[in-house]
Parts: C-alpha cells; sequence; structure tokens
C-alpha cells in the first residue's frame, strides 16, 4: 500500500502534464475527430497496399495474405503504440533550436523521462486500432496453432515489440544533439524501420536482414513471432525459435538507445542566449 | 557559500567558415557569493553571462576549473539541485505556451514534489504578490509580456529556491512592470533571504536591486565590488539634456557639470554630471539661473558603455 503510494508520487508531475495535454487534445473536438479520422485512413491505406500486392501473388516469402496480416497487425500495432508514447521525441529538435531544452535542465527530473511524458499523441490510438484489427483478423484466419505457448508468446512479442520501436525513436533523438536538421536521416531508419517490421523478413537480402533483423531487430517485433506461432520454417540466418528472442531484442535496442542518448546529452552544448 | 566558482572556463568549438576555431566564453572565473546576496552580473553581448549561468545550473559542462552551487556540484547533482534554483530567462518562456498559468503553476508544483498544502500557500502567495489573479486562467501564449515575465517568476519561485537566477528579467518590459517586478524581487528577498543572481543591460535594475555587481568582459571577472565604486572606477557620469527656450551659448563652467554637447544652435545641451557628488537637481537650478529650462531628460549610463569604459581602463 506504502508503495503503491510512493510510486504515485513519484509519477506524479508526469501524470499532471499528460492529463492537462490528453485534455487539450481533445479540446477541439472537430479537429482531435479530423485527426483521427486521417490517422485511420492512413493505416487503411498502408494495409490496403498489402492487399493489393496479395491480389497479384498469392504467397509472399512463404506466407499468405491472412498470415502476413497477421505479421502487418503486431507490428502497426505495437509501432503505434511506441508512436504515441515516444513518438513527440522528434521535436527535440525544435527544442534544440529554440534552447528550450534549458528549461528540462532546471526541473528535478530526470530529461529523457520528462521529455518522454510532455505530450501525449492520442490521435496515435486510430492507427493502433487498424492494427490491433489486422492482428485480430491475422489471429483467427491465419492459422495459428493455438496453445499456452502461443498465448504466451502473444504477450510477450506484442510488449516486446512495443519496446523495441520506443527504443527505436530514443536512438533517434540522442542523435539530434549531433546531427543538425538530422531528424530525416533518423526518420529514414525510424519509419523504414515501421516499414520493415510489416514485411516478411524472409524476402529480405542479406544485408538488410544483417540492418533490420539485428542491428535494429525490426524482425522482432512481429516477422520472427509470427513465423513461431503459425510453426512455419525460418528462413536462412532467422530460424523459427528465434520469435522467443523478442525480449533480448528489446533490451538490445534499449541499451543502444540508451547508450546513444546519454551520449547525446553529454555533447549539448545548450541552445542560444 | 552559495555560489563557489575557481578557474571557471569553458571553451566552445565553433566552426568559422570551413575551419573549426576554439572560443573560450567563460575564462578562468573564480568568484565566491554569500547567501542574501543581490548580485547583478553584467557584461556585453557575448561576454559569457549565459554560459555562466549555464554552469551554474548543470546545463552546460565546465571545461575546466570547480564550480559549486549551494554545495552541490551542478551536472552530477543536477536534480538535487534543481530543487533549490529558480532560474527566470527572460527571453525564453518556462512555462507551457498552451495552457492557463494556473496549470502550468500545478504542474510545476507536482515536479518539484511539493505538497498540496505548500503548493496552494506558495501560489496564493505568488498570485498576490505578482498580482496574477486576472490572468490565472488565460493560456500563456495570450498573456502579454509582463503578464507573462511575472507569471514566469512566479513559476521559477513556486518551489522557494534559495538561490534564484534571472538572465535579463526586464528585457522589453515598460517602465511600470519593470518597477512591479524589482519591487517584487527585492520584497521576496527581505522576507525569505533568497540570493539574487541577475543579468541585465538595465543600469535601473543594477541600481535598484542589487547590493554587488560582477562586470565580466570577454570571459573574465574585470570588476567585482559595489556601484558606487564602479562608478568611480569607470566615472560613469550620468548626462542632464536640457531644452532651453532661447539658444543659448555652450553652458560652460556649471558647478559640478561638464559641458558635453550642444544642438539647435544652442537649444539643446548635455550636461554631464557625477551622481556621487551633485544631484540632478543642482544642476538644473544652476542651468535654471542662466536660461529658461522647456524640459529635461536625465540619460542613465549605459551599461555597454560601462563595460566599454572598464575595458579601456583595464588596458
Amino acid at each position: 500500500m506504502a508503495e503503491t503510494s510512493r510510486l504515485r508520487e513519484r509519477f506524479r508531475p508526469y501524470r499532471a502534464v499528460l492529463a492537462s495535454r490528453a485534455r487539450s487534445q481533445r479540446a477541439y473536438r472537430t479537429s482531435f475527430a479530423l485527426d483521427m479520422g486521417g490517422s485511420v485512413l492512413v493505416g487503411l491505406v498502408e494495409l490496403a497496399e498489402v492487399w493489393v500486392l496479395f491480389r497479384n501473388v498469392t504467397a509472399l516469402g512463404g506466407m499468405h495474405f491472412n498470415q502476413i496480416l497477421l505479421v502487418f497487425g503486431m507490428a502497426d500495432l505495437t509501432f503505434s503504440m511506441a508512436d504515441l508514447s515516444f513518438g513527440h521525441l522528434d521535436t527535440l529538435p525544435d527544442y534544440l533550436r529554440a534552447g528550450t531544452l534549458d528549461a528540462f535542465y532546471l526541473r528535478p527530473q530526470p530529461i529523457l523521462l520528462q521529455l518522454i511524458t510532455s505530450d501525449i499523441s492520442l490521435r496515435r490510438l486510430a492507427r493502433a486500432a487498424v492494427g490491433a484489427a489486422a492482428l485480430g483478423i491475422g489471429l483467427v484466419t491465419a492459422g495459428v496453432s493455438w496453445g499456452p505457448r502461443t498465448a504466451a508468446l502473444l504477450p510477450l512479442a506484442l510488449i516486446s515489440g512495443y519496446a523495441t520501436f520506443a527504443a527505436l525513436f530514443v536512438w533517434a533523438a540522442g542523435l539530434q544533439f549531433f546531427l543538425l536538421d538530422g531528424a530525416e536521416m533518423t526518420n529514414a531508419f525510424v519509419y523504414g524501420g515501421r516499414y520493415a517490421a510489416t514485411q516478411p523478413a524472409s524476402v529480405w537480402s542479406r544485408p538488410l536482414k544483417l540492418v533490420f533483423g539485428f542491428f535494429f531487430p525490426m524482425a522482432f517485433t512481429a516477422y520472427l513471432p509470427a513465423v513461431t506461432m503459425l510453426g512455419l520454417p525460418g528462413p536462412d540466418w532467422l530460424p523459427t525459435w528465434l520469435g522467443w528472442c523478442a525480449p533480448f531484442a528489446a533490451v538490445w535496442s534499449w541499451l543502444m538507445g540508451l547508450l546513444c542518448w546519454r551520449w547525446g546529452l553529454r555533447h549539448y552544448q545548450g541552445g542560444g542566449g | 557559500m552559495i555560489i563557489e566558482a575557481d578557474g571557471l572556463t569553458r571553451e566552445f568549438r565553433v566552426r568559422d567558415g570551413r575551419r573549426r576555431r576554439l572560443i573560450t566564453a567563460v575564462d578562468g572565473l573564480t568568484v565566491r557569493i554569500e547567501p542574501g546576496e543581490a548580485v547583478g552580473y553584467i557584461g556585453a553581448n557575448g561576454a559569457g553571462k549565459s554560459t555562466t549561468i549555464k554552469m551554474l545550473t548543470g546545463i552546460l559542462v565546465p571545461t575546466a576549473g570547480g564550480v559549486r552551487t549551494c554545495g552541490l556540484r551542478p551536472v552530477p547533482d543536477r536534480r538535487r539541485l534543481a530543487r533549490q534554483v529558480g532560474v527566470v530567462f527572460g527571453q525564453r518562456s518556462q512555462l507551457w505556451w498552451d495552457l492557463p498559468v494556473r496549470e502550468s503553476f500545478r504542474i510545476l508544483a507536482a515536479i518539484h514534489g511539493l505538497t498540496r498544502v505548500a503548493e496552494s500557500d506558495r501560489t496564493d502567495e505568488l498570485v498576490e504578490r505578482l498580482e496574477l489573479g486576472n490572468f490565472l486562467s488565460v493560456p500563456v501564449r495570450q498573456l502579454s509580456l509582463g503578464q507573462r515575465m511575472r507569471a514566469e517568476v512566479a513559476a521559477a519561485l513556486l518551489h522557494s529556491p534559495r538561490l534564484v537566477i534571472l538572465d535579463e528579467p526586464t528585457i522589453g518590459l515598460d517602465v511600470l512592470s519593470k518597477q512591479r517586478l524589482r519591487e517584487f524581487l527585492v520584497s521576496e528577498r527581505h522576507q525569505h533571504g533568497t540570493t539574487l543572481l541577475l543579468t541585465t543591460h538595465d543600469m535601473g535594475d543594477v541600481e535598484r536591486l542589487c547590493n554587488r555587481i560582477l562586470v565580466i568582459d570577454h570571459g573574465r571577472l574585470a570588476y567585482d565590488g559595489d556601484l558606487p565604486g564602479l562608478s568611480r572606477t569607470v566615472g560613469a557620469e550620468r548626462v542632464l539634456v536640457v531644452d532651453l527656450a532661447e539658444p543659448m551659448p555652450d553652458l560652460t563652467g556649471l558647478d559640478g557639470a561638464r559641458h558635453l554637447s550642444s544642438a539647435a544652435g544652442g537649444l539643446r545641451q548635455r550636461l554631464a554630471f557625477d551622481a556621487e557628488h551633485t544631484t540632478a537637481a543642482k544642476v538644473l537650478a544652476a542651468v535654471s539661473d542662466k536660461a529658461e529650462v522647456l524640459d529635461l531628460t536625465v540619460e542613465e549610463p549605459d551599461i555597454e558603455d560601462v563595460v566599454r569604459r572598464i575595458y579601456a581602463a583595464g588596458r
């Protein structure tokens, strides 16, 4: 009991900011509804892209459309949730340019935590809903062999996928301290990573497998857990049992992300003034 | 000791065209500030004021030298230090742009871990003394500059810091707003024994708020002492400008004042006097004996000018 109240107290500052941000986003109802609608549309267009592809081929990388839905859904749901809570880290260059990051240094909280909780993008819930729907359909229709192992792997994969994508945002933010106007470059990896995650890794060339299979472990967010759940044979370098290693991919991503962040923070020179 | 700096130095690597250059923004600064002092930290643009403040508060890592603020090491102890220091940046807001002032205060109180009682007591106190009551529910972006600065000051002082650092707090404010802010800072210092460190380009801020002045020039400490001492050192004179009813020959030989220049054939004359030895009223009386004065202004010594003279004297 005392433990919970201490924890509540610990997170009071962050809750206070987030609650006010969420309130201000919902304050303009029409704008909020349009934002949500737009996000759903973008999600559906991306899903349609996969569907169009499968009008022409019956299988891609050893997967059928319903199985791809499972991959797409898992990747999109976890990415959207990470984007919802970590995506606004990409506003860091604005803070750096305006010198407003200084304000974060003057508050008795960790800077990364302050930045993460400085905003929440509720409209990304719409994208997450598209992902969740695709995942649901995939789970039912793709021929998942249900059992306790699959039931355990699904939440494990979702949490790990979320953490892996979140770490990718932290990694990108850390690099902004060095790269003036570097958001374009890091976005290529963040959004490229998301796109890669929705694809079957079996179609990737070897260099691509190195980059998005292991260095940025995108294959671990959706494709590998899906392969494990479906009991499919894994492609070269990516055996089926790797699906269980999603948590390791998440830990590795966070190590890399936090390292980049600390390094960036040290490098900070203080903007303007 | 609330601030202790020993040979504090910060260099920046800057790209100058194609070559890289090393700029020393703060160069071996050694200074001690006692609790309860009110210190004016002045210098020209780019003299190293902001860099010093950032090193004192843990935003920047010093290149060399040691520094302790409130007895803590600013960079490693940043979070503990933040509970004891309040900083106001005149040109950069620390409030949430789109949130009402009241909401910003609530968030800051949560960030500093104030109890509900401490939060409401302190908020009430600041709202009353800084007269924020009329715009507490207005989003920050809709405030006038004067209102915003008062809200910024309240936000920085919400956690009752021991040390308050103000970076150009009165920049752009009208006379009345400046006056109110200065009065508040004076009373805050008297009531709570708060230490003040402020940078400014306004000599009025220094005169009305500070009992000690540090002048920094090219990253080095050029003067450390009180205001009369500074005036003595650089001979900072005030200038009385008089508009006369009729053109007059140059008003030379006045007691305690020196003729600087005349314009419009002697209709407007500028007279320098030393505030240590005489007053504007006495000079005016002396002028009035010789001519009818229609209008007058008193020019304060310009900080940039004071700093320039110190620099010239130090060579």
